[in-house]
């Protein structure tokens, strides 16, 4: 039987990371995510797996002490909110740019600025359509639970080596704070150094005889080669887009009218369902578990047997945008958000429907 | 007397070691970040650790040291060499870890990372090179241009009410109880580049030794962006960068 723990998401974000054979742990305290620090310290992995945590001088120092640590082949990690991602935006382009894996947590709070302290989904521009400087992308994965959480850095991590590329958990502060069960995978042990040099060649292991110097960099005087690394990037997210789209449905086969939300707005979309289908409407919903690369396709296919869609964000409305990409007109997508740190119960999610679709 | 009787191993009196590659380096003539990495390729190659170091080169003219010196080299964003170095030392502790910094790099966007990083007291080696300008720039004032002195953004001299002061940010890395060994040297006449090597020697061993962090400083010349011919810019640092910053060790425990 496997272990099962009430825990905070944020929490179940520190046990993933140990249990997954992490090496690395940089980050600045900033709520709602504080616990993950707060968790690993507690925790002091450094006697067990020999997994390295420390408290960085900010969310700046603790992006590169990720990219750092990332050329050197090792699972490392940080996890910030907004405003602190904000400023590890230069970093994550570095990490693109200069294909590194990672894992980067963003337990979203309310913005612009320095916002509020509770929920939101206003970075989901910032985290999928770049946030930094350049044509580069990150592989985004959405969790809507404790356990999403755990799991996801596990995954995070597998994807953000399949491909070299960073991988971002976007959550946020409802699914960070939280408390639910979370069962516990087993552990897995950290990367020995014959297996980092054997997996991933490309990593500062020191030069021996037998292989030229390692470089990492992003920089390329030469515009012909750094178009050519734009190239080889477009490619890459190419075949992520093609390979690596997750997602669930909740009672689709026979939907008329469809929601798309993600992470905690999905969870409150599921329970508008119900409502809707209480009194009678078809309604089902879709929840994108990959952000980028986004379920387009999947959408889309869906676009014969609907009315109307209906996206849910705590946001002004941004993945909407996406939304409507997806299904280019061929049906009415309409937007129902709150933010600031405003969570919008289920009664207020199927009344907006109702509303808007004329119900 | 031909010439290859004159070419043999006994008559060999200096070699380029073959930790610095053969790759042309784009530095201007006179500038001495070439020296500098003679002499730490020349300590990687006494100390036959060659497997075991890994460099993280800056922002700024020194950004291509990954094309000369043989060793992995990671490059870093403006400033945030040490934070870079900091994990890769933490993660890979049989590894000797280095940061090759400018002064706008180190001293000005980098301020936080290289402070924190000694107060923490990384077992890494920090080079600071220290030309009072931004070379690769074009020649902008820098932290530690000296009052006075003209830059291009600075064309009527630096102004102390203007720009502020020049920063001795070494003599502030020696306030730190993480550090170990911080040094000032420079690399503009045979003995000062002897003295160098063994400043950059010590540096590279204590980082095994689990002392906290090293910091070399090495004043230097830009001879390009001050306008001046290399003869006449190592003159110009002689009188008036090294009374300022003064030669000499400021702490070693």
């Amino acid at each position: 039987m496997a272990e099962k723990i009430l825990m905070k998401g944020n929490e179940a974000i520190a046990h993933g990371a140990i249990r997954c054979g992490a090496d690395g742990y940089f980050g600045y305290p900033i709520t709602p995510q504080s616990e993950v620090m707060e968790t690993l310290m507690e925790e002091k992995p450094w006697e067990t797996t020999g997994m390295v945590v420390l408290q960085a001088e900010s969310e700046t120092s603790s992006i590169n002490m990720v990219y750092g640590g990332a050329t050197t082949g090792k699972k490392v990690m940080t996890s910030s909110s907004s405003l602190g991602i904000s400023l590890m935006a230069e970093g994550l382009s570095y990490l693109a740019g200069a294909e590194l894996p990672c894992v980067v947590v963003n337990v979203m709070r309310g913005g612009p600025g320095l916002g509020t302290i509770q929920p939101g989904q206003a970075d989901y521009f910032q985290a999928v359509k770049g946030g930094g400087h350049g044509d580069y992308k990150m592989i985004v994965l959405a969790p809507a639970s404790a356990q999403d959480m755990y799991d996801f850095v596990g995954l995070g991590f597998d994807l953000a080596f399949k491909y070299r590329i960073p991988a971002m958990i976007l959550s946020d502060g409802v699914i960070g704070q939280m408390m639910e069960k979370v069962e516990l995978g087993e552990m897995k042990p950290r990367r020995t150094a014959e297996e980092i040099r054997e997996q991933c060649p490309w990593a500062l292991t020191g030069k021996t005889s037998d292989r030229n110097r390692n470089i990492i960099t992003s920089l390329a005087l030469d515009p012909n080669v750094q178009e050519r690394t734009n190239i080889r990037l477009q490619e890459k997210y190419k075949a992520i887009q093609e390979n690596e789209v997750r997602y669930t449905t909740y009672m689709v086969e026979d939907a008329e009218y469809l929601f798309v939300a993600y992470g905690s707005m999905s969870r409150i979309c599921e329970a508008a369902v119900d409502q809707a289908r209480e009194a009678g409407y078809k309604v089902g919903l879709l929840r994108p578990v990959t952000l980028f690369p986004y379920p387009e396709k999947q959408i889309c296919d869906l676009v014969p047997q609907l009315k109307g869609i209906l996206t849910v964000e705590m946001s002004a409305g941004q993945m909407v945008e996406d939304v409507r990409l997806a299904v280019n007109g061929k049906v009415p997508v309409e937007f129902f958000g709150r933010n600031g740190g405003i969570v919008p119960s289920p009664d207020e999610v199927y009344e907006a429907f109702v509303k808007l679709f004329n119900k | 007397m031909d010439v290859n009787d004159i070419i043999r191993p006994e008559n060999m009196v200096y070699a380029k070691t073959p930790i610095l590659t053969d790759t042309v380096m784009h530095y201007c003539p006179g500038c001495p970040h070439g020296t500098v990495h003679k002499v730490i390729a020349e300590v990687i190659e006494e100390m036959g650790i060659q497997d075991k170091t890994i460099g993280i080169s800056p922002v700024g003219c020194a950004v291509l040291a990954y094309n000369y010196i043989d060793i992995d080299w990671e490059q870093a964003a403006h400033g945030r060499a040490p934070a870079l170095a900091t994990a890769t030392k933490r993660l890979n502790p049989d590894k000797y870890v280095f940061t090759y910094q400018g002064d706008g790099d180190l001293a000005s966007i980098g301020t936080a990372e290289v402070m924190h990083a000694c107060n923490r007291g990384e077992n890494i080696v920090v080079i600071f090179i220290n030309n009072a300008i931004y070379g690769m720039t074009g020649g902008q004032m820098a932290p530690t241009t000296l009052l006075g002195q003209k830059t291009a953004t600075t064309p009527y001299g630096r102004d102390a009410k203007l720009n502020g002061y020049p920063l001795k940010i070494t003599e502030l890395i020696a306030q730190l109880e993480g550090t170990c060994y911080v040094t000032r040297q420079s690399a503009h006449n045979p003995a000062a580049v002897r003295k160098l090597k063994k400043a950059v020697r010590k540096a590279f061993e204590n980082s095994m030794m689990d002392k906290g962090t090293s910091f070399v400083e090495v004043v230097s010349t830009c001879n390009s962006g001050w306008k001046l011919s290399p003869v006449q810019a190592n003159k110009w640092m002689e009188e008036n960068m090294f009374p300022f910053y003064q030669l000499g060790d400021l702490k070693d425990r």
